[in-house]
């Protein structure tokens, strides 16, 4: 049996073409039909995110089971046949588990690191179990692949730096104020960026909301929109008082505020921290009000430079989730040969077994009769034979497994033993 | 110099013998100190919960020995011990742990303990390390009003010693942001406010301390020595300490000193303090100073 994963993802596919087949997935119970009714494949699970389609198997027959995949991913109306070609890789075994695990730690993930990718693939798998698809094997590798996850989340700060400039700008609230809640904010201008930034510092809990704009109008709606209230610039000094964050993003071509202004109203504050991001270019606000005791200046370069230090840092950090999904993947695979080894024992046991009868059969035809207990006795004494001369094998079947080569010791056990007699009755004539 | 605990000569009212239990706690309050100091370290470097965690357990494992070595110690002497500097070193490192313990469990500034616990391990090893009291102790050193005195000082220098090394951390994170180069302390500091409030909380408790400390010692002076001030060295300096805490809280209360300048006067008070304690006694002579509070045997 083998574990199976193809697909196409962010790197191997354009948006385009993962758009299209992400249409196959919206009707889960139509292709899991078509999964399920495929002999070589016994368990399936399908998962579709913005960056990938994928589907993991588990086979007999992989080869063929990827082609039916394959086939089943160029059914699509629109796709050419060539489009596949260079974007549908297959995984087998291994390389199938570690990759499984590596995209449900946000490590094979566009954005490394991001959350939502754990969450797509929950979805995914509550789906697979809704149509039955999958069994005792890919059940256990989801559970793991969402503990790798937990643990990948826990022990490596992969998704603690800021990878854009509106969270690079939260990043750095945090470590001015310690916790933003009830922190309130000044919007000075709109912009796309602004507001998103706007949206996270409120998702921190952040408290009262001020827009000040040069049309009121303009403000006035985006106030709305952040339950905010809006301001005209003309209050601007009275409002640096309350703010504790200020976000600059006008259009205005010079500087609105002046070192000195922050600094009277840093005295009217009494030195209470201001932070304030000016992503406005050119910019808002004095370079030199940096310089001023409680005050911090963040440009749009400063929150780039945040923005590319997370990166670094994410890089980093996902070198260690790496080392982590790795020895995983090889303790799952150490699971899988377990399991791999059970028809085996299970053939070894039900050989002996079979024996153990036939030969029980012809000593009581050619004894006398005998009592009942006698009987027992001898059975007794034929499985016991059997089983302490069994002993041996199992274990050595259970235990001593080379990583390199699994199947070398299962397959001398099984000609050993003769178990698949069709495969080996050809053997000794041909030396 | 003799590693042993302390071996002082028996005398007629300070009868303390060789005391192995004594200096084995002792020892394991040295190891417990520098075991949190590798925990702690640990815990800055990899920052993993558990780490710190631990440190915390067997720091305040160390501080239950450091009372178990303290307890005989002043029940033989009848008094606080702290008639040598080593014995004063011992004191004062208790008070720091314990005001530590305090502090984390109030604001948990958790790198803070990578300071403060190797500090008191070095204190306790310069209680091992510095000859042991040879003689007996002055019997001004005994006295209700005299030991309010030590304990009020010694509490209020742990408090203020805290906000000086909070002090220290703040500075460096705040650079960090300042400057936008974000190194290797950076991720591992807390915010500017957490610092800041440590500064604020170990101010409003340290300087009371210190205050009640100065005016119980300067009634205890005038009542055995018949002046509240005698411009000893040790005065003067905790008196400029003192000054600079004052100006610190009350700036802070009034006009909103906070963030570096309050980081930077935490940092010099501290820096007196330690010329006070260390250097007074050390260096400088005085009716206060350690040396005068031994009498030959």
């Amino acid at each position: 049996m083998n574990l199976l994963l193809c697909g196409v993802n962010h790197k191997t596919a354009p948006v385009a073409l993962r758009e299209k087949l992400a249409g196959l997935i919206p009707d889960a119970a139509h292709a899991y039909d078509h999964l399920k009714s495929w002999p070589e494949v016994s368990e399936s699970l399908l998962y579709t995110t913005c960056n990938r389609v994928e589907v993991m198997c588990v086979s007999e027959a992989p080869d063929e089971a990827a082609a039916r995949v394959r086939e089943f991913f160029a059914r699509h109306p629109e796709i050419a046949p060539g489009d596949l070609d260079e974007s549908f890789y297959v995984h087998r075994d291994r390389e199938a588990v570690q990759h499984f695990f590596r995209v449900a730690a946000s490590l094979d993930s566009m954005v490394v690191g991001e959350p939502q990718i754990l969450g797509q693939v929950k979805q995914a798998y509550r789906e697979a179990t809704a149509h039955h698809a999958t069994g005792p094997i890919l059940n256990r590798l989801v559970h793991k692949a969402f503990s790798v996850a937990k643990r990948v989340r826990g022990e490596t700060g992969i998704g603690d730096h800021a990878v854009s400039v509106s969270y690079a700008a939260v990043a750095m609230a945090k470590k001015i104020f310690g916790d933003l809640a009830g922190k309130n904010i000044l919007l000075l201008g709109a912009g796309e960026m602004a507001e998103l930034a706007l949206e996270h510092l409120k998702g921190q809990g952040a408290g009262k909301i001020t827009v000040a704009n040069r049309t009121l109008a303009r403000g006035v709606a985006l106030a709305r929109r952040f339950h905010g209230e809006a301001v005209s610039l003309e209050e601007l000094p009275e409002q640096l008082l309350f703010a504790d964050i200020l976000i600059s993003s006008t259009g205005a071509g010079d500087i609105l505020i002046t070192r000195d202004q922050i600094k009277t109203v840093m005295r009217r504050r009494k030195q209470r921290p201001l932070f304030l991001i000016d992503i406005a270019v050119p910019r808002d606000l004095d370079p030199a009000i940096n310089d001023l005791d409680n005050v911090y200046l963040y440009n749009i370069d400063d929150l780039n430079e945040v923005v590319q230090q997370g990166w670094q840092r994410r890089r980093h950090e996902a070198t260690k989730a790496e080392r982590l999904v790795a020895a995983e993947t090889l303790k799952f695979l150490h699971w899988l040969e377990t399991l791999e080894v059970f028809p085996t024992i299970i053939a070894l046991k039900d050989k002996a077994e079979a024996i153990c009868r036939a030969e029980l059969k012809k000593t009581l035809n050619q004894l006398a009769p005998i009592t009942p207990e006698q009987r027992q006795a001898l059975e007794v004494l034929t499985a016991s034979v059997t089983q302490k001369l069994l002993h041996d094998p199992i274990i050595f079947l259970k235990r001593n497994r080379r990583p390199r080569n699994p199947h070398q010791e299962l397959d001398l056990v099984r000609r050993l033993f003769n178990l698949d007699p069709d495969r080996n009755s050809g053997d000794p004539e041909k030396d | 110099m003799r590693l042993s605990g302390w071996t002082a000569s028996p005398s007629e009212d300070l009868r303390v013998e060789h005391n192995d239990m004594n200096s084995l706690f002792l020892y394991l309050t040295l190891f417990a100190y520098f075991g949190a100091t590798g925990l702690w370290l640990a815990y800055f470097l990899a920052q993993r919960e558990g780490y710190y965690r631990a440190g915390v357990w067997v720091m305040a494992g160390g501080l239950a020995c450091h009372t178990l070595a303290l307890i005989p110690r002043a029940w033989a002497a009848g008094a606080l011990p702290a008639a040598t500097f080593g014995e004063a070193l011992l004191l004062f490192a208790w008070a720091l742990v314990a005001a530590f313990l305090v502090l984390i469990w109030r604001y948990p500034i958790k790198i803070l303990g990578a300071l403060v616990a190797p500090l008191a391990a070095l204190m306790v090893s310069g209680t091992l390390i510095l000859p042991a009291r040879q003689g007996t102790v002055s019997p001004l050193l005994k006295g209700f009003w005299l030991t309010v005195h030590i304990c009020l000082t010694l509490t209020g220098y742990a408090a203020l010693a805290l906000a000086g090394l909070g002090g220290i951390l703040y500075l460096i994170q705040e650079r960090q942001i300042k400057s936008k180069r974000f190194g290797f302390f950076h991720r591992r500091l807390p915010s500017l406010s957490q610092l800041d409030n440590l500064n604020y909380w170990c101010l409003t408790i340290g300087f009371p301390l210190l205050t009640g400390g100065i005016i119980s010692g300067s009634l205890y002076a005038q009542h055995t020595q018949g002046r509240f001030f005698s411009w000893d060295p040790k005065e003067i300096l905790t008196l400029i300490a003192w000054l600079i805490y004052a100006v610190l809280l009350h700036e802070r209360l009034t006009v909103g000193w906070r963030g570096r300048r309050a980081a930077l006067l935490a940092i010099c008070g501290f820096l007196v303090l330690v010329v006070t304690f260390v250097g007074a006694n050390l260096w400088l002579t005085g009716y206060h100073s350690f040396s005068s509070f031994i009498q030959a045997p």
